[in-house]
Parts: structure tokens; sequence; C-alpha cells
């Protein structure tokens, strides 16, 4: 192992990829946060009254919820008031076409390779791209409608299709569900809104880009997925940021809303920058992401590639309230560095004859510390539950920690529930065993690496597959192929 | 008996805080830290899913202590033709009637620990209250400031004890209700080897809360063996705290039986301080009625190349609650640890429910640990299989659960200990074939 241990020394060389600013006029609100700035951001986004009522009733009851410490990570005390809530690429009218849009953006985004360039249709992924707070640019709109899928930001869809919005915001992730969740409800200002229609299957991946570009600025985009009988979309959700010294806090919130027989594939690819080789700097990942299965029949898949982030909180759960309703939980997460990661899933079930499973990779290298956090709860009408969870750690280097703690509450007896975990490091007898048939040590770690976290990677469409291969690349460079 | 849910027991306990003419200088310090502390809220992580204070201040008034008890055979307690050195204590207080020692002095010093720190036993010196956590478990604190009576045992080095210990703890509450407090150290000196065995019992119709404490020292190359049985009636809450430190090229074998009671929480917490250590600990709860049992351990790797292993059953029926948390901690440096841990839970009734929490705290990266946990009902087809052989469901059912069950006794190496607890098991589960 000594080749490898160098090898992983050697990563710590590695700068972040995507760390560079543009120079995009902004414009922002003043820093700190009160009433006024909620007032302020509504007013900014031309919402309805009830909107705005909604925002202030959640930052009310922020106000009064403290800051949850129980996650197994540690930070210094984020200063609430010296955030900027709000933050826009300015723009003098709401573009038309890709066109009017902002060259400077569309060179941004082409630095990410990401196409916003109808013309690249080969690519065939419709993308809603949020920068800082605020969606720029949407394409393939035209081609969605048709089928009637609806697949916009935020304010258009609060603009346009009221009703919906009004009726599935918060239906899942409640304003006061958690602090960050409360927080977000109250400043958010824009992010991804879809509606797939009844029996309608999404022909191409959908997917959201979010970048965070200005400084001292916080994001919170807010994204919205239902899925009306019978209906099946991919969704994808992607998000890069500059190199700065000081950490930036990103508090979003991810309903996912299935009706019967519908489904919803959620994928993320997090790449947010995880802070320098002595840990200044980097994203504070603090995310709620929930999916309700509320029809008989239907199913939430979470995938996620965790690599980015200084410190990553968050729990893509599914709650599963109708029978034979199906969640899933793929998640590789690595860590590096200084980065912390505290991630998992709840799975809650409600409706018989559900089914859940969880797969969790946790890969820790150089000073970082992973723990799985997960909760599988059988509630007393879930007759015949069935879950399966596997959690999975990898330890790279004698100074990284990894740590599970998965909860099991069984209130039905009729439930079957597993669970497995094993830590341990690459081992010498595999190694060995590559050496043996002429694998240099190198690649012999990459292929156990890669082979370790495929189960999970096969979970993401195409696109993504290779982004996550590249980024688990990167992160870990040099032992991964 | 119930009083206001409002009242501050805290307040109530140190209020009625007994004198005692030993250890004052433990007590003092522990008496500031259980203040500190209070008692656990239903929101501290530890007593989440055990709502003790709560329990305690329904059904206990501190001013009741423990009260000197009439009980005159305390055979129906006893574990049948097992050839020990018995010690008894009885709501608290040693029992001398009943207690024989048989190993020689030379061999095992075996005495109360208030004559232990009377007699200012060197060993009383240097380990009494060292590895218990009472900065962290207010009850831990609660028992060093408070004890009544405890066991001291000090086994002399190089010497394997022929004849096992039975430490025997009833609560007699035939008249009044009960609160006692006991504590046991034992001190295995280098290469010695002892097996104990600690069962706790009670008696009558009034409540009776058991907080009871215990340290083991392992030096090196020494080797213990521990069985705890928990027996108690439907009206009695036990929370048990222990902690056992283990040198180099120590051995440690426990289980942990909990049968009955009302409200039982066991924390078992080794620490390996040592390499080359090998820990095996194991637990069986039965649960019915309402028994409410709750099994906290951790496991702490402080030193290299040492191996744990775990594993914990549990059968809850009627509308008992079983809870199970098991931490494992390798820390840096601990390299080559293995570690493995399984919890499996059988559900027999519409109203039982499990709460379970492994989990893993790895700091060194050249380890393997594994956890395991399932909930479920018996496997369809191996009842079947029984059934399509002519047995009654009842007894198929009765057999599955058995063999379930008594793979926990596997390890026990003292043959009437295992056939007694064989026997309390297969009479739990109905087993008639």
């Amino acid at each position: 192992m000594s080749k490898s241990n160098q090898v992983l020394e050697e990563i710590t060389s590695k700068e972040y990829e995507h760390g560079w600013t543009v120079n995009l006029e902004t414009e922002e609100a003043p820093k700190g946060l009160n009433e006024d700035i909620v007032r302020f951001i509504s007013s900014k986004k031309n919402e309805p009254e009830w909107l705005l009522e909604w925002r202030l009733k959640a930052f009310r009851q922020w106000q009064k919820m403290v800051e949850p410490k129980w996650p197994n990570v540690t930070y210094p005390a984020i200063n609430y008031q010296d955030i900027i809530y709000y933050s826009a690429p300015k723009q003098k009218v709401k573009p038309n076409s890709l066109d009017e849009v902002d060259p400077e953006l569309i060179k941004t985004f082409e630095k990410l390779g990401i196409s916003l360039t109808e013309q690249k249709r080969l690519t065939g992924v419709a993308v809603d791209a949020v920068i800082d707070s605020v969606s720029v640019a949407t394409t393939f709109k035209e081609k969605l409608s048709e089928l009637g899928i609806i697949f916009c930001s935020f304010s258009e869809a609060v603009k346009e299709h009221p009703e919906l919005v009004k009726k599935y915001l918060g239906s899942v992730v409640p304003m006061n569900d958690n602090y960050f969740a409360a927080l977000n409800s109250a400043v958010f200002s824009d992010g991804s809104f879809c509606y797939i229609p009844k029996g309608v299957r999404c022909p191409m991946e959908l997917s959201t880009y979010f970048r965070i570009n200005a400084a001292n600025t916080g994001q919170f985009e807010r994204t919205l997925i239902v899925a009306d009988e019978g209906s099946y979309v991919s969704y994808l959700e992607g998000c890069t940021a500059p190199m700065r010294d000081e950490n930036q806090l990103h508090a979003a919130v991810v309903e996912l809303y299935t009706m019967k027989g519908a489904e919803i594939k959620y994928s993320t690819v997090q790449n947010w920058y995880p802070g320098d080789k002595n840990g200044k700097g980097g994203i504070y990942n603090f995310v709620t992401k929930r999916g309700l299965c509320a029809g008989d029949h239907s199913k939430i898949s979470w995938t996620q590639v965790e690599t980015g982030s200084a410190i990553t909180w968050k729990y893509p759960s599914c709650v599963l309230k109708g029978d034979y309703s199906v969640g899933e939980f793929y998640s590789v997460a690595v860590t590096n560095n200084y980065q912390q990661a505290d991630t998992g899933t709840k799975m809650i079930h409600i409706g018989k004859n559900t089914r859940s499973r969880i797969v969790s990779k946790g890969i820790s290298a150089g000073k970082s510390q992973n723990s799985y956090r997960g909760q599988v709860h059988i509630m007393k009408r879930a007759a015949n539950a069935r879950n399966h969870s596997q959690c999975d750690s990898l330890l790279m280097g004698d100074q990284c920690g990894a740590h599970t703690f998965p909860y099991i509450d069984v209130e039905n007896n009729s439930a079957r529930i597993e669970h497995e975990a094993t830590t341990s490091k690459i081992g010498e007898d595999q190694i060995f065993y590559c050496l043996q048939r002429g694998i240099d040590e190198e690649a012999a770690v990459a292929l156990i690496v890669n082979g370790y976290a495929k189960e999970v990677l096969n979970q993401l469409p195409m696109e993504f597959a290779v982004e996550a291969q590249k980024l688990l690349a990167l992160t870990l460079e040099g032992s991964v192929g | 008996m119930s009083t206001p849910v409002t009242r501050d027991l805290v307040t109530e306990i140190i209020e009625n805080q007994p004198v005692f003419d030993v250890a004052h200088s433990s007590r003092t310090l522990a008496w500031e830290q259980f203040k500190k502390l209070g008692l656990p809220s239903a929101k501290h992580e530890e007593y989440r899913f055990t709502p003790i204070t709560r329990h305690l201040e329904k059904n206990f008034s501190w001013t009741s202590g423990n009260p000197e008890s009439t009980l005159s055979s305390i055979s129906e307690f006893l574990i049948p033709q097992l050839d020990a050195n018995v010690i008894v204590l009885v709501n608290g207080r040693f029992n001398a009637l009943h207690s024989k020692i048989v190993s020689l002095e030379s061999e095992v010093t075996i005495t109360t620990l208030s004559e232990a720190f009377r007699k200012e036993h060197p060993a009383v010196k240097e380990y009494f209250n060292k590895n218990l956590n009472t900065e962290t478990d207010a009850f831990a604190a609660l028992n060093t400031a408070g004890w009544h009576e405890g066991v001291f045992i000090h086994v002399q080095e190089n010497t394997a004890v022929s004849k096992p210990i039975f430490i025997l703890q009833v609560n007699d509450g035939s008249q009044s209700p009960v609160i006692s407090q006991t504590r046991i150290l034992g001190v295995l000196e280098k290469g010695s080897n002892i097996s104990i065995i600690e069962k706790s019992d009670s008696t009558g119709n009034q409540t009776a809360f058991h907080n009871f404490a215990e340290e083991w020292i392992i030096k090196e190359n020494a080797h213990l063996e521990y069985c705890k049985i928990q027996n108690d009636t439907g009206k009695v809450c036990q929370v048990s705290n222990s902690v056992i430190h283990q040198a180099s090229n120590s051995k440690l074998n426990t289980f942990t039986l909990t049968l009955d009671g009302q409200l039982i929480r066991n924390n078992l917490h080794i620490l390996i301080d040592g390499e080359n250590c090998e820990s095996h600990f194991y637990g069986l709860y039965l649960l019915a009625g309402s028994t409410h049992a709750d099994n906290h351990t951790v496991v702490d790797h402080r030193k290299p190349n040492s191996f744990s292993n775990e594993m914990y059953k549990g059968i809850m029926d009627g509308n008992s609650k079983g809870v199970f948390n098991g931490k494992i901690y390798v820390r840096p440096h601990a390299q080559k640890t293995n570690a493995f841990q399984s919890n499996r839970n059988i559900i027999v009734s519409d109203t039982a429910t499990v709460n379970t929490k492994p989990q893993l705290e790895i700091w060194a990266d050249d380890v393997k640990c594994s956890h395991g946990c399932t909930s479920g009902q018996l496997d369809e087809e191996a009842l079947f299989y029984l059934r399509s052989r002519g047995i009654s469901e009842t007894n198929a059912k009765a057999m599955l659960l058995y063999a379930f069950a008594a793979e926990v006794l596997e390890p026990i190496q003292n043959e009437t200990l295992k056939a007694y607890l064989d026997n309390l098991i297969a009479e739990r589960l109905h087993k008639n074939f």
C-alpha cells in the first residue's frame, strides 16, 4: 500500500477545477436578515400576496427555532446577519430567448460544460440554470410543453401556475420542518418547478444546474417536482461554486410529490467548493430533501454522488404513504482534506407492503470525517414493510474517520428489516490479487474503488455517470483511474 | 403509589441523601456531578427511547430508602446444584446469613465493599470509581454518591479460582417500596481467571428501584467470565452501569440475560486498553407483558490488535419494548482492530416494538469492523417445514424461537449454569416437546 499512500498524499495538491469567478453584474440585497429583507425579496420577484405571507410566517417560525447541534460536524457559528440573502445577475428585462441572455452568462455555463444553447440537441438534457439565487435560463421548454410538462423556474411557476405551486409548496417539507428549511422558506429566491401530467413519461432528463458566483451570498433555492398519476421523470442536479476563503451557506429545499403509480428518479452530483487543503473556505451545504409517495404503487429514487462542500448535512428521505410504494436511496459520499459529511436518509413506512432500499458508500481520505446517519421507521399500519440497508465505509489514510448512526424503529411485527454495515480499508489481499495479475498498484486501487462505488454509480443516468466518475477521480486523484 | 409528575425529583433525591461512613471524598464529588447532570430528559440522545426520568417521577418517592427485609428464605432465587461462593445482598444490605465463602483467601478476597474501604485495601484505593462515567451518566453519579453496600472481589496473581462467585441481589418489596443502590468492584490481577454470576431478583408487591453499578479491572493475561441474569418482577425498575477495563492479552466473556422487570436499562462499557485483547459479549432479552428493556453497549478500542465480538438477540411479545444501542469506537492508532456486532430481533405480537441503533465510529484506517441488525418474524418456510412434519403450530413456533435464543448460550463454560439458563429460556418460550 505504500505507493497508494503516496498517491493519496498527492491528492491534496490538486486544485478545485471550478474555482473561477465571472464578473457578472449582480443586483444584491443588503446584508442581514429581517422582515424587510423577506419583503424585499418577495417584491423583487413580483410575488403574489399569499406567497409573501407564507414567507413571513416561515420567517417568524425560524426566529423561534435553534440551529440543530446533533449532526456529527463542527464549524464556527454562522452569523446569519452577515449573509446577503438575495443576489441576482442583473438583467433589465426577462429574456425571451437565449439570444437575449447576457453573453457572459452563456460563457459561464459553457465553461462548466453545460449547454444552454439548444443547438446542442444531441446532449438531450433540458437544463434550468440557477446562478447565485436566480434561475437564468431554461432550455427545451417548448418541446416539453407539447407533452404538457411544465418545467420552468420557480418564480415563473408562481406567476403562471399559482394553483399548482400553492397546492404543493410545503406539502412535503413543511415550512417549520427544521431550522434550515424554515430559513429557506423565508428567503428562497428561485429554483426549479416541474409538473408531469397524468400518464406522461418525460422523454428526456430534466436538469438543474446551481452555481454560487457572488461573494458573501447564501444560496437558497427551492425545487418542487410533482408527478401526477402514472407519470415518470428523471431529474438531475449539479452544482459548483468559486473558490473563496470564506464559508458560504447553501440551504436548499427539494420536495418531490408522486401520485398513484408515478415515479421520480432524482440524481445529484454535488460538487460545491470543498475548501482548500487546510480546510479554509468552502460551502456549508445544509439541505432538506424529501419525497412523498402519496399514491399507491408510487416510487421515489434518490441517487447522490457527494464530493464537494466543506460541510454536508443532507438526508434525502422518502415518506412511503401509499400502499405498495417504493423508496430507494443510493449514495456515494467522498470526503478529503478537512471535509465533513453527515449524510444519509430516512425511510418512513406508513402504507402497507411498502419497500425501501438503502445503499450508502462512504469514502474518507485525508483528515475528513464521513458519517452515515439514517432512519428506517416502520409505523404501526405498515404491514409487510420491507427494508434492506447497506452502508459501507472505506478509509484511506489514518487520520480520517468513518461513522455510522442507523436508527431502526419498528412498530409492526410483520416488517422485515435488515441492516448491515462494514468499515475497512482496501485489503492487502485485494491489492495482492491484482498485482499477481499484472495490474499495477495504482490501477488496482482505482479498480477496487470503482468497483466499490459501482452499485451506486450504475443508478445514475448516462450523462451523469460519466461526470460522477470523473469527479470521483478528481477528489481522490491518483488513487482512482 | 403515585405522586404528581411536576415535583422536582432531583431536589427530592438530594434532600433525602443518607449519611455514610465510608468513601466520603468520592461521594462528595459524585453529588456535585449529579447535581450538575440532573436526571436525563426525554430528549437526551442516550435515553431517547427510555423515558426513565418520567417513569421514576411517576412511580417513586425518594423518602422510602432501603427498608430492612424480613425475608427468611432465598432458596427460590438460587441456581440449583451450583457449587459456588455465594454473596447475598437484600435491599442493598449485605445478608451474612445466606452468604457463604468457600474459596481460600490465598486465591481470592471476597468482602463487602464497605469493609474493603474500612480496611483500606490498596486495590480499592487505586481502582474504585476510576473508570465509571460519573461525569456523563446521572445514574452512575447517583450510585457513586449514594451506594448502600457492595461487593469487593480481588483475585490474586496467576490464580485460577476454581469455584465461581455467585452474587445474588434481591429487592424485597413485601413491606414497603424499595430504593437500593449497590456497587461491585472487581480486580483481576495478572494471569488470573475467575467466573462471576450476578443475578437480580425481587419479591413483593411494592415498587422497587435498583440502581446498580460495577467496575471490573482485568489486568494482563487475566480472564473474566461474567454472566448477568435479570429476573425481576414487573414492579422493578433497574439501571445497571457496568464498566470493564481490559489490559493487554486479557480475555473477557460476558453474557446478559434479561427476562422480566418493568423498566430495565443496562449500560455495558468495555474499555479495550491493551493489545491482543479478546472480548465477547452476548445478550438475550426475552420480553413479555409491558417490560421495557434497554441495552446500551459501548466497546472502546483504544489500542491496536484487539478483537471484539458482540451478539445481542431479542424476542418481544405482549406490549414489551426492546431497545438496543451498540457503539463501536476505534480510536486513532488502534490499528488492526477487528470488531463485529450483530443485533437480531423477533417481534411476536402486534403491539411490541423495537428500536435499535447500531453505531460505528472509526478513526483508524487499518481495521475490519461490521455490524448487522435485523428485525422480523419467524421464517414462514421453516414454520411450514415443521408443520408438514406433524408438529403443531404452537410447538413449531416455540421450537424456532428456542433455537433462535439458545444460540446465545453456546459460549457459556459452566455446565450447571448453562443447563439452568437453558431451562429458564425453554420455560419462558413454552417449549414443551
